[in-house]
């Protein structure tokens, strides 16, 4: 059976065309004018694009299916454009051996969107012993965190680097220095000083990125920097990557889009972790995705159920949820081209998580038929009783933004149909 | 005005209110019956997650005083050791009917959190490291006694202002009120970004001491040495501990205060606190008056009820 989107505006890594797509069997068969098919999509008034990646999604499972399980995240990630996320290893237990990742796979197997899945760069991601990262590469696995820690030790992190290289597989790094950060709960400045919330200071993420590139530079591995959020940490991945060491970093949608001021309500749905800074570096995240310092949107999507989200702010785990809003936060805070947005949530980040040509292809007959359409100019209202995610716990309850996936196609298959899921 | 979250939700004309108030239920508690029947009928829960000598047993008085009921509640003893959580917690005793819920705990925005999940007002009994406004109140009413008035005043606030919720509120009611505040702590001891606090900063307790109406001390704990603050509690009593040589060298009118419980001979020295310009005691019972009027203001809804010569 074949589908036909018909009447949109295709935007892929090659550029712009008005065209009609069809795809049959997985694949794109054709791609312009007045073309018909089984199934017709319309997409008149929206983008045509390749699916979205987010290299950054808590998923939970196994360990916090109350919060969110690989198949509602997965939902969530449908209705947002996505065709691919890549699971973080921080679940219970951790990934960071071939059983679980082979469980997460397996589940991943049943979700509406590809799965694929980080691992640990540590055992139970302490920062203390390597994990098997051979054993794990050779089910796939491409990118290595101890997301939600950052690996304190340098020593570790060169031989951990060192033998990431060899197997052709990236690290991420959640940058924050322990000693600095402990015990704060938002970002350390004038709110936190006003509200008596212990903070983390900026200087936290920002040696930790300074010592990455100083041990990248050192092994000739590649690092890849997670969710940055101070100007200070854009600016070094700017000046090492005109230097040639070879850096990749992402930027999460609430960095862009919100400041440290929203923890005055005392609401722990602004908590999070690399915390919300003040208005200045939120612009050099803006700044970043602009020129290019940053790479790629994640969403650091990160369910947790509402009982824990209720808790007093210094209680309550930090992390938001992202997948179904990223897109439109991207289209109505940044003031930026639709193909570069595009680029930032597509073929971008899926040149980091080394899926390319399967996620982010340039949309062409023979091409994966991972696809996403969306109405750019859409306004509406995020309701958080109206997210496919079990989560609740949005930071962006009743605002209203602009762009709206319609439809959302994986492997060819129409997933999400005019904002419905179809199981 | 439905709660008392911080000191910002009275403002200076709400100070001045309360103040007033609080002249008469002074005048209240020195009655061979200390007793009004102004808030019959009321009840007034206490949610204290954190232990408190001076503040719980100043509410609960101040509350018998107004004639409401007290309903207690210790931690100790309750669902809260079995793990129920804040907001079930409110839920539960508020499903009693409280017209108001006094909180302290050991979080900030707890109080600001609790407004949000009961139909009751509530009075912030002091947050973490944030607020603790009746505190505020009845050290503006205990510098007003015994000065006259704040406005114009010279304030030292010396000690461990970053982890100090009496600070915090102290900066605010003094400076809405018109004192000139002057904050004094080794650095490690104040908080961040505190040049955006409408307050001067010292290094030194020497440089200010001559010069000052006030000298507020604020409480210094042990645990400050581990994190690296401080060297140790002999080195701070050295630098800023308010000695009997350094209190000596205060105006013979300076008040002495501090907001208790004090570490004797580690913030202010033994004699120092003896003497009659310290004002330790006194702070304490003008709390029971100044919770008096904070209870009155919030939960006497009809104006004609209320004192004569008392409010506006």
């Amino acid at each position: 059976m074949s589908t036909v989107i018909k009447g949109g505006l295709v935007i892929d890594q090659t550029g712009e065309r008005n065209a009609d797509v069809v795809v049959e069997d997985g694949r794109v068969v054709a791609v312009g004018p007045d073309l018909s098919g089984d199934e017709v999509l319309d997409a008149s008034g929206c983008v045509v694009a390749p699916g979205f990646v987010d290299i950054h999604a808590h998923l939970r499972q196994p360990g916090a299916e109350e919060a969110e399980t690989i198949e509602t995240g997965s939902w969530a990630a449908v209705r947002g454009g996505y065709s691919a996320v890549v699971a973080m290893p921080n679940t219970n237990p951790p990934i960071d051996c071939a059983a679980v990742v082979q469980e997460v796979l397996a589940l991943g197997r049943l979700a509406p969107c590809d799965v694929y899945t980080s691992g640990a760069i540590t055992v139970g991601r302490k920062g203390e012993q390597l994990a098997p990262m051979a054993e794990m590469a050779a089910l796939g696995v491409r990118l290595f965190t101890d997301d939600g820690r950052g690996v304190q030790e340098a020593g570790l992190m060169r031989r951990a680097m060192e033998y990431a290289a060899g197997l052709g597989v990236v690290l991420a790094q959640h940058c924050e220095v322990d000693s600095l950060a402990v015990g704060g709960h938002m970002h350390e400045g004038e709110w936190s000083s006003r509200l008596g919330i212990p903070g983390v200071p900026a200087e936290a993420e920002e040696l930790m990125v300074m010592r990455d590139i100083a041990l990248s530079r050192f092994t000739g591995a590649p690092i890849h920097f997670q969710h940055l959020s101070t100007r200070g940490s854009i600016a070094m991945v700017r000046a090492a990557r005109e230097a040639g060491v070879e850096v990749t970093a992402e930027a999460a949608t609430h960095h862009f889009t919100l400041t440290d001021e929203a923890c005055a309500s005392y609401d722990p749905v602004f908590k999070v972790n690399p915390p919300l800074r003040p208005a200045d570096d939120r612009d050099a995240v803006r700044e970043g995705l602009s020129d290019g310092a940053v790479d790629a949107i994640a969403t650091d999507h990160a369910p947790h159920s509402p009982d824990t989200k209720e808790m007093p702010f210094d209680q309550a785990p930090p992390g938001m949820l992202g997948l179904e809003t990223a897109l439109a936060l991207a289209l109505t805070e940044l003031n930026l081209p639709l193909a570069e947005v595009v680029g930032l949530l597509s073929w971008q980040p899926a040149a980091i998580a080394g899926l390319k040509g399967v996620h982010g292809a340039p949309i062409a007959p023979g091409g994966s038929a991972n696809l996403c359409v969306f109405d750019p100019n859409e306004t509406w209202t995020v309701d958080p009783a109206a997210l496919a995610s079990r989560s609740r716990n949005t930071p962006y309850a009743g605002r209203q933004v602009r762009g709206r996936v319609r439809h959302t196609i994986v492997g060819g298959r129409p997933v999400l149909v005019d904002q419905e899921m179809r199981p | 005005m439905k709660h008392l979250l911080s000191i910002n939700d009275l403002g200076a004309e709400g100070i001045d209110e309360v103040c007033r108030l609080a002249d008469h239920f002074t005048e209240v508690s020195q009655r061979p019956i200390p007793k009004v029947p102004a808030l019959r009928g009321k009840t007034v829960a206490m949610l204290f997650y954190e232990d408190s000598t001076r503040t719980r047993l100043s509410f609960e008085v101040a509350a018998r005083r107004l004639s409401a009921d007290v309903m207690g509640f210790s931690v100790s003893a309750s669902s809260v050791n079995k793990g129920e959580s804040v907001r079930d917690t409110v839920a539960t005793v508020s499903a009693m009917g409280p017209d108001a819920i006094v909180v302290r705990h050991r979080s900030a925005g707890v109080p600001q959190q609790t407004a949000a999940w009961t139909h009751a007002s509530v009075i912030n009994a002091g947050d973490g490291w944030h607020e603790h406004p009746t505190q505020a109140l009845l050290d503006c009413y205990t510098i007003r006694d015994r000065l006259g008035s704040v406005a114009g005043r010279r304030i030292v606030i010396v000690g461990d202002i970053k982890h100090s919720r009496v600070a915090r509120s102290c900066v605010m009611a003094f400076t809405a009120l018109g004192a000139k505040v002057t904050l004094v702590a080794p650095p490690t001891l104040l908080p961040p970004e505190v040049g955006s606090w409408p307050v001067d900063i010292s290094f030194s307790l020497d440089a200010v001491l001559s010069d000052c109406d006030v000298v507020y001390g604020l409480r210094v704990q042990k645990e400050r040495q581990s994190e690296a603050l401080l060297p140790s509690l002999r080195e701070y009593t050295a630098q800023w501990g308010l000695t009997v040589a350094r209190a000596a060298r205060l105006h013979p009118d300076a008040l002495v205060m501090h907001p208790g419980p004090v570490n004797r001979g580690v913030e202010i020295a033994p004699e120092v606190l003896d003497q009659p310009n310290a004002t330790l005691n006194e702070q304490v019972r003008h709390g029971v008056a100044v919770r008096m009027a904070v209870l009155y203001l919030l939960l006497a809804a009809d104006p004609d009820l209320r004192p004569e010569g008392a409010g506006t």
